[in-house]
């Protein structure tokens, strides 16, 4: 078996190599790639679409129907995680309830129940490997996370300036929630951002970007042409295209952050969403 | 010959992409527990991400931004690099990671009902209940 893999990996290498010469060299100023559509594109797509950053431009406006899919791809996968390990909400798992009494520090564990009845404020629910919080990470990580998440807003919507965008912003934004889940607890996050809120934001994202789409083809154009924003709030065509760019990327944003938490949610709870790392 | 030869020599960065994909399609056939496989995808993918954005360099160029945004100037098209190959690669980037989510969630269920990743004993045990 391993003889047969190591002969195909070393006969795919070859052909490969073997191919090597059509393939352009480093820095070809007349390599195809560099020649046909990028021209097009650099030189013609500020003026169609008033956004210096031909990424964003070429992403949101060109290759829409692309990055639609691209993010219904990512709402299916966190879509498809929660379908596979999410555990149902009524499975009691008796060792992972565990309550410590906060003024005598005792750790308790009921055997045959799991939620304590009723609320109450001399118990709090602790991990089962609890370590006590340390201070110096807790509270870094407090200082740190609002500053993280501003940069993934900025990063979201400077993206027609600077290198940016959607799907960049989107990851920063859910590190920072991975952030808060590592340095305090998985239930602290869940408190902040609760399943109910991550599945709909994942929806909305994908919906957001659809309803763009479905404007156009409102305003009697084809789906997802940003000129049908020509014209709201006194807007020429170009800088209708620009809006239309900054409402996908919003909704790719909000997609990604909420598919990413979602699937460090699950994966880091085995599916519980209860106790993580 | 010697023209091949010099080609392979020139275009020297090819080699890393087609190494790093071999490393990633061998760990993926060949080794046998499931983790290492999805290591193995993932090397796989880094490969062909660091291929598309070398067909995008260009000598003397810069990245796709442009500096001047006035529509005074002309821009000229040499001083910029394609954008495409760098738009394909971020969005496979962020789906790679997704589905890099979706394959962890499937080897965790695997693991609650076998009791182990290794694929050989998996089949056994499917074999053999």
């Amino acid at each position: 078996m391993k003889k047969t893999a190591l002969l195909a990996v070393i006969l795919t290498g070859a052909l490969l190599i073997l191919s090597m010469e059509n393939f352009p060299s480093w820095g070809d100023v007349q390599s195809p790639a560099s020649l046909h559509l990028s021209r097009h594109f650099i030189e013609k797509s500020y003026e169609q679409t008033l956004t210096p950053n031909l990424v964003t431009a070429v992403l949101g406006d060109y290759r829409g129907f692309d990055t639609m899919l691209e993010t219904v791809v990512v709402f299916t996968a966190a879509l498809a995680c929660f379908l596979v390990i999410r555990l149902p909400r009524d499975v009691c798992t008796p060792g992972l309830f565990y309550y410590r009494h906060t003024r005598t520090g005792l750790v308790v564990r009921k055997h045959d129940a799991c939620e304590l009845p009723g609320e109450n404020p001399t118990f709090e629910r602790v991990d089962s490997d609890w370590p006590p919080h340390d201070v110096v990470v807790v509270s870094t990580c407090r200082m740190v996370i609002p500053f993280i998440q501003l940069f993934g807003l900025y990063v979201v919507a400077h993206g027609h300036y600077s290198p940016g965008g959607g799907f960049q912003g989107g990851v920063i934004f859910a590190a920072s929630y991975v952030l808060l889940a590592v340095s305090h607890d998985l239930r602290t996050l869940v408190h902040r951002l609760n399943e109910r809120v991550t599945h709909l934001l994942s929806a909305a994202g994908v919906l957001l970007f659809f309803g763009v789409g479905l404007f156009g083809m409102a305003m009697g154009l084809n789906f997802l042409d940003y000129g049908a924003l020509e014209g709201v709030l006194g807007m020429s065509l170009a800088s209708g295209h620009s809006l239309g760019i900054l409402l996908v990327e919003i909704g790719v944003g909000m997609t990604v952050t909420a598919a990413l938490v979602i699937i460090f949610k699950l994966l880091s709870s085995r599916g519980t969403v209860t106790e993580g790392l | 010959m010697e023209d091949f030869l010099t080609q392979l020599t020139s275009k020297y960065n090819f080699w890393a992409y087609i190494v790093l994909m071999m490393v990633g399609l061998y760990a993926m056939i060949a080794k046998g527990n499931l983790i290492k496989k999805l290591i193995g995808l993932s090397i796989f993918q880094t490969a062909i991400m660091l291929f598309y954005v070398a067909i995008g360099s260009k000598a003397g160029a810069t990245i796709p931004i442009l500096r001047d945004h006035t529509l005074k100037g002309v821009i000229d098209f040499v001083e910029y690099i394609n954008p495409l190959p760098h738009v394909l690669m971020l969005t496979a980037i962020v789906v790679s990671v997704a589905t890099l989510g979706v394959a962890l969630a499937l080897v965790l269920r695997v693991y609650d009902v076998h009791q182990t990743l290794e694929e050989d004993e998996i089949l056994e045990k499917i074999k053999n209940p």
